[in-house]
């Protein structure tokens, strides 16, 4: 069928393709779905890019370009569709659209990011489009020479103000900190109090957005005084955070309270097989390297396990013979000598498949049989355990022959 | 499909019979650029019964702040010259827009 992959990355932004590009580089067939028009995530909306590391002169929207570029030299296949429900079945994951298209995979990388936050309040819904925003680039072409609220202070609404301020008139930034403190980093702070073109208001909240069939005042409220007062503005600019899109991911993969996905230090989600990476986990740093990074290793884990569990499928649970699984490790001497005394005893001689397990190199096999002391012996018959022998002696591994 | 300014803009819009979709863009909004050759397929196909146009915003700023559009990409549909649909904001795509052109064809 041709909508069978070896991995299947689901979302299209930094993370997503760095793991693509790593995954169909190492000749998995591989799979991207996006469901917006154009690929690139978060970045294909903002304009500077001055921090990935080896590509000093570049734009956001262009490096992303470059992503996709080189995961299309390997191969990478990309598909436009909104992902809404993941099944897993063993080394069977199931990925169903919003079309209602079904794709199957051995792994899966979700890196579905996180869109911006909407604060829910009044005239927010409304008006959005009409002078309420949450991408600057796309909208500041309308707003020359015109004045503009920016609610929020981190990273993101400082480097969009400064960017901002190329084209409007003025820019308010509403602040809910006392004078000075912004949660953005030291150098953008600097650089949006140098800036001419910004007015700070501390203390305070966006409480409203008024107009009709667009923005003419925004009401802003001092949390402190309680007293409101109302700016005449045409734009009203939103980056007060961002939330993970893994709504359609509740009840097969662990979350956290705030909905992000739950990973160890190799990307592991709760389900072997798949991965998170990027802004979608939980993590502390969420940059364009750091999602790439991810990527990356999200990819090389899918390898591994997509090899493991291939090699347990064709040679043990399909195994026309019995099979007798040898757990061991280079670490624990004991069962090395178990291996050679295996070998010279002529198993597969006798119409059984004789296969090892490095319980160090592959942990799923392990985990999935329950090994938790080595060396361990396992006898399967037709893909049913029915065996199982801790630190055996010589004459109990004979006597299940 | 047609191109729109200060100079037209009332003639070929707000004066026209009928419907009319204008298209507001820029070339800094790369969502526009994106949707520009979908739009473009869509005026091919309803071209007979729907006048398409489109705006760049670059210049005629103020004509778009006139028609309310404060978010791109803006697709406004127009009927004997008054505004009946405006389409904004980055989640737009262009079946919204053909249902839109749909209801009125
Ligand atoms: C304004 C702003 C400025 C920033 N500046 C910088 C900077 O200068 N340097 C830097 O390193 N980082 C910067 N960042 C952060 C950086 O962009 C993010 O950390 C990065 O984009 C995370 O990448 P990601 O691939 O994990 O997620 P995203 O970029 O969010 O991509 C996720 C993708 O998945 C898609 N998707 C979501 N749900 C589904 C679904 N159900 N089915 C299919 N597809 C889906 C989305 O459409 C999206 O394309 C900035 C962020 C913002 C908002």
């Amino acid at each position: 069928m041709s909508n069978t992959y070896d991995l299947i990355v689901i979302g299209g932004g930094p993370a997503g393709m760095s793991s693509a590009i790593y995954g169909s580089r190492s000749r998995l067939n591989t799979l991207v779905l996006e469901s917006k028009r154009k690929t690139g995530g978060q970045p294909s909306t903002y304009h500077d890019m001055e921090n990935y590391p080896g590509v000093p002169e570049t734009t956001a929207p262009e490096l992303m370009d470059n992503f996709r570029e080189h995961a299309e030299k390997f191969n990478t296949e990309f598909e436009r569709g909104e992902v809404v429900d993941l099944e897993v079945n063993g080394l069977e994951k199931i990925v169903k659209t919003k079309k209602g298209t079904e794709y199957k995979a051995k792994s899966v990388v979700l890196a579905t990011g996180a869109e911006p936050r909407k604060l829910g309040i009044e005239g927010e819904e409304e008006l959005k489009g009409k002078g309420v925003s949450y991408c600057a680039t796309c909208d500041a072409d309308i707003f020359e020479g015109l004045d503009v609220v920016v609610v929020g202070n981190g990273n993101s609404a400082v480097e969009e103000s400064i960017y901002l301020t190329k084209f409007v008139e003025n820019l308010t930034m509403i602040v809910i900190h006392d004078e000075g403190v912004m949660d953005a980093e030291k150098i953008l702070q600097e650089k949006a109090m140098e800036n001419d073109t910004i007015d700070f208001v501390w203390n305070s909240v966006v409480e409203e957005i008024k107009g009709e069939g667009m923005v003419e005042k925004a009401v802003v409220k001092n949390i402190k005084t309680g007293e409101k007062q109302e700016l005449d503005c045409h734009g009203v600019f939103f980056f007060v955070g961002r939330v993970p899109n893994t709504d359609f991911l509740k009840g097969t993969i662990e979350l956290t309270e705030n909905g992000y996905i739950k990973t160890n230090d190799e990307m592991e989600t709760n389900q072997p097989g798949v991965y998170a990476v990027g802004d979608v986990r939980n993590k502390v740093v969420r940059q364009v390297i750091t999602a790439a990074g991810d990527g990356a290793t999200a990819a090389v884990m899918a390898q591994g396990y997509i090899e493991e569990e291939d090699y347990w499928q064709n040679n043990v649970l399909k195994s026309d013979n019995s099979v007798l699984v040898a757990f061991w490790s280079v670490t624990d001497q004991e069962s090395m000598d178990m291996i050679s005394e295996l070998e010279s005893m002529g198993i597969e001689d006798n119409d059984y498949r004789f296969v090892k397990i490095d319980t160090y190199k592959n942990r799923l096999i392990s985990n999935r049989y329950d090994i938790e002391e080595i060396p361990t012996i396992v006898k399967l018959v037709d893909g049913e355990v029915t065996e199982k022998l801790v630190e055996p002696s010589t004459k109990e591994i004979e006597s299940i022959l | 499909m047609l191109e729109l300014g200060k100079e037209n803009f009332e003639d070929e819009v707000l004066n026209s019979d009928g419907v009319v979709l204008v298209d507001f863009w820029s070339d800094n909004c790369d969502l526009c650029l994106d949707l520009m050759p979908d739009v473009e397929v869509l005026a091919e196909e309803y071209g007979d019964d729907i006048k398409f146009a489109k705006l760049n915003i670059k210049g005629n700023r103020r004509l778009a702040i006139g028609q309310k559009v404060l978010g791109l990409p803006s697709i406004v549909l127009y009927e004997d010259g008054e505004k009946v649909e405006h389409l904004s904001g980055d989640e737009l795509e262009v079946e919204d827009i053909r249902e839109a052109i749909e209801a009125r064809v």
